[in-house]
């Protein structure tokens, strides 16, 4: 139980500070790189609750093919001397943001107070082979076949949508 | 292994099957023959949307559970669902010459406008949160790109970016809630959500009313109701005319018939916490609509900050919460989609190519130009208004009644009290079309397919006054519905 504590605060260090350096961070191809850390971090996280299947996917999917894309647009876009321009346009928000940042962070710390994380049961048994591929496998056929369903139509229509959008002038 | 697909399961779907059918003929066979299909698209589109109506009508009456209790048929879901493919059936005949008007691309415009239509179909008869999720982003992902769809047009690619980027963070919030609310009672299921909240002293779960209230402010969002509407105007505004009848009308439609769901059914419990918010989105959506749109000289956005207003009625009957209540929200979707979608098919032939020309002084003296659509336009407007004799004034009489029923008398009084603000700009429109002589008499030009979307409309709202008994039936049985 100890080592899993600890595990759990350096990997909560880990992507709490990542995060931040992510929005902080002048540069944006600094600020994705610090994003890839985070996922890096979450996924880590998940294998802690030993769910494999996603940490493994927020791996692939997420460290990989998104930050990819990510990077490469913004090293296409070279967005370093605009976000300059963009930050003297909002006066305001460099105010109001973490005015209303730290109104939801009251907010959640009544949420953590409240006395709910007290009932929270005792961990239970996992049944064998939980978290991983297999059994996600199954219930994303048998029980939830249409939602997965259904995700194949929203991306056909991403798909169709980016296209349509980006195409040549007729 | 085999994948377990009941009978029950395709015959919860059918509908859906069917459009879904139908968008991947049009996407193909716009990949295959773009001139077949710049000809021909749109009426294989309205013969899918007529196929889905007919399998709707055999399921009247009838109710169905589907995919473990995941979707549910019963007579509210069907009278739904058959305002939302009024709406998109209109919508096509509005998008006919529009399209070719603005010289845009057929194919893809009615295969996303199906498929958007799948997901409204979808979230109307969803009983689970993840798919109310899944169908709201189906719908909403296709929209965006439909509200872009000018794209040569600054002001619909800019309607695009703020309705996908305030719909996505909207999305995201709704999913959040839906965690939240997971984590609270271990279940995604609406039936499961009623079960749990049956349990003693879960109904002051912290996280449970933060689930409960961020999923209704991913909602609100979708229904445009105060104070989630910001993007409504910019979106309505900039998005091609057409598209704009179809998301004004049958968007609201399916978030309306989600949110029902969701706090009649699956939250009654817990409706000592809800009705008292829904009661102050109501009201304040009503004020805000009606009072802001006295002050518009664009069409466009009148319309837009009318269909907020409307929002805020329909949300009366939701507080109401009782039996009338529940029936006259889908009177109320049906005769909206009428009146609103005639009201934005006369928008979209009086405006000129590049969507210039929604000034209201371009209705100056309509009816001297053509005085069908004068005529027409000023019964939408007696309609929206909710004066005589038109299904704006039975809808809302309905939905007066169950607020007196239910008690809500001060909220009943915003109601009434706004409804006669609003017959201020609606009855200026039909002032400046019949009292006002045009500076140059020239004859405005009517595509057949658009006069045969706005008769339909005009005959609709006055049957639905006329005869509000032959709905009746319908209604009546919306009660009786199960989850």
């Amino acid at each position: 139980m100890i080592a899993e504590l600890v595990i759990f605060i350096i990997l909560g260090i880990v992507a709490v500070s990542s995060a931040f350096a992510v929005i902080l961070s002048k540069n944006p191809v600094y600020a994705v790189l610090f994003l890839v850390i985070n996922f890096f971090a979450l996924a880590m996280l998940y294998l802690v609750l030993s769910a494999q299947f996603v940490a493994f996917i927020q791996i692939l999917v997420y460290a990989g093919a998104i930050m990819v894309l990510f990077l490469f647009v913004v090293m296409l876009l070279n967005l370093t001397g605009a976000i300059e321009s963009l930050q003297d346009k909002l006066p305001a928000q460099r105010w109001l943001a973490p005015a209303l940042g730290m109104v939801l962070l009251v907010e959640i710390a009544v949420v953590f107070l409240s006395g709910f994380f007290a009932q929270v049961p005792e961990a239970s048994e996992l049944p064998e082979g939980f978290g991983t591929s297999a059994p996600v496998g199954m219930l994303l056929f048998s029980r939830y076949v249409l939602p997965f369903e259904v995700t194949s139509a929203v991306l056909l229509i991403a798909m169709v949508g980016s296209i349509v959008l980006a195409k040549r002038r007729p | 292994m085999t994948i377990p697909v009941s009978a029950a399961d395709w015959i919860v779907i059918n509908t859906e099957l069917i459009l879904v059918g139908t968008a991947m003929i049009v996407l193909l066979l716009d990949a295959f023959n773009r001139r077949i299909s710049d000809r021909i698209s749109p009426w294989i589109t309205l013969v899918g949307v007529v196929g889905g109506l007919v399998s709707l009508g055999f399921l009247w009456g009838q109710e169905y559970t589907g995919f473990a209790g995941m979707l549910v048929i019963d007579s509210f879901s069907v009278l739904v669902k058959m305002a939302i493919l009024f709406g998109t059936g209109l919508a096509v005949l509005l998008s006919v010459d529009y399209l070719r008007r603005e010289e845009l691309a057929q194919g893809e415009y009615y295969g996303l406008l199906l498929l958007s239509t799948v997901g409204m179909l979808l979230l109307t008869s969803s009983a689970n949160l993840i798919m109310i999720f899944l169908s709201l982003e189906m719908l909403s992902i296709a929209l965006y790109v439909l509200t872009g769809y000018a794209r040569m047009r600054p002001r619909s690619q800019e309607a695009g970016m703020k309705y996908f980027l305030l719909g996505s963070f909207s999305a995201a919030i709704l999913v959040y809630g839906v965690a939240l609310i997971y984590g609270a009672l271990g279940t995604v299921d609406l039936a499961g959500v009623a079960e749990a909240l049956t349990a003693p002293g879960i109904l002051s779960n912290p996280v449970l009313l933060a689930g409960a209230g961020l999923v209704l402010v991913g909602l609100g969002f979708k229904v445009a109701a105060v104070p989630f509407q910001m993007w409504t105007p910019d979106v309505y505004e900039g998005a091609p005319s057409p598209v704009t009848a179809f998301m004004s009308v049958s968007t609201k439609a399916a978030a309306f018939a989600a949110l029902t769901r969701v706090l009649v059914f699956a939250f009654s419990d817990l409706s000592g916490v809800w009705m008292a918010v829904i009661w102050a989105i109501a009201a304040l959506t009503m004020i805000f609509g009606n009072l802001v749109a006295i002050a518009q000289n664009n069409i466009k956005r009148m319309l837009a900050y009318s269909s907020i207003a409307h929002a805020g009625y329909i949300l009366v009957a939701v507080a109401s919460a009782n039996q009338l209540g529940i029936q006259s929200i889908p009177f109320y979707l049906i005769a909206y989609t009428f009146m609103n979608i005639g009201a934005w098919a006369v928008v979209t032939v009086i405006t000129r190519k590049g969507e210039e020309g929604v000034g209201l002084s371009d209705y100056t003296g309509l009816f001297w130009r053509n005085p069908l659509l004068a005529v027409s336009m000023g019964l939408f407007m007696f309609s929206l208004a909710g004066i005589p004799p038109t299904a704006g004034f039975t809808a809302k009489i309905y939905l007066f009644m169950a607020a007196v029923n239910a008690n809500l008398i001060g909220l009943l009084i915003v109601a009434v009290v706004t409804t006669i603000i609003s017959a201020y700009f609606y009855l200026r429109v039909t002032v400046i079309m019949f009292m006002h002589r045009p500076s140059e008499v020239s004859a405005v030009h009517v595509p057949i397919a658009a006069y045969v979307a706005i008769i339909i409309a005009v005959v609709a709202t006055l049957w639905l006054f006329l005869f509000p008994n032959s709905t009746q039936a319908f209604t009546e049985a919306v009660w009786r519905m199960g989850l």
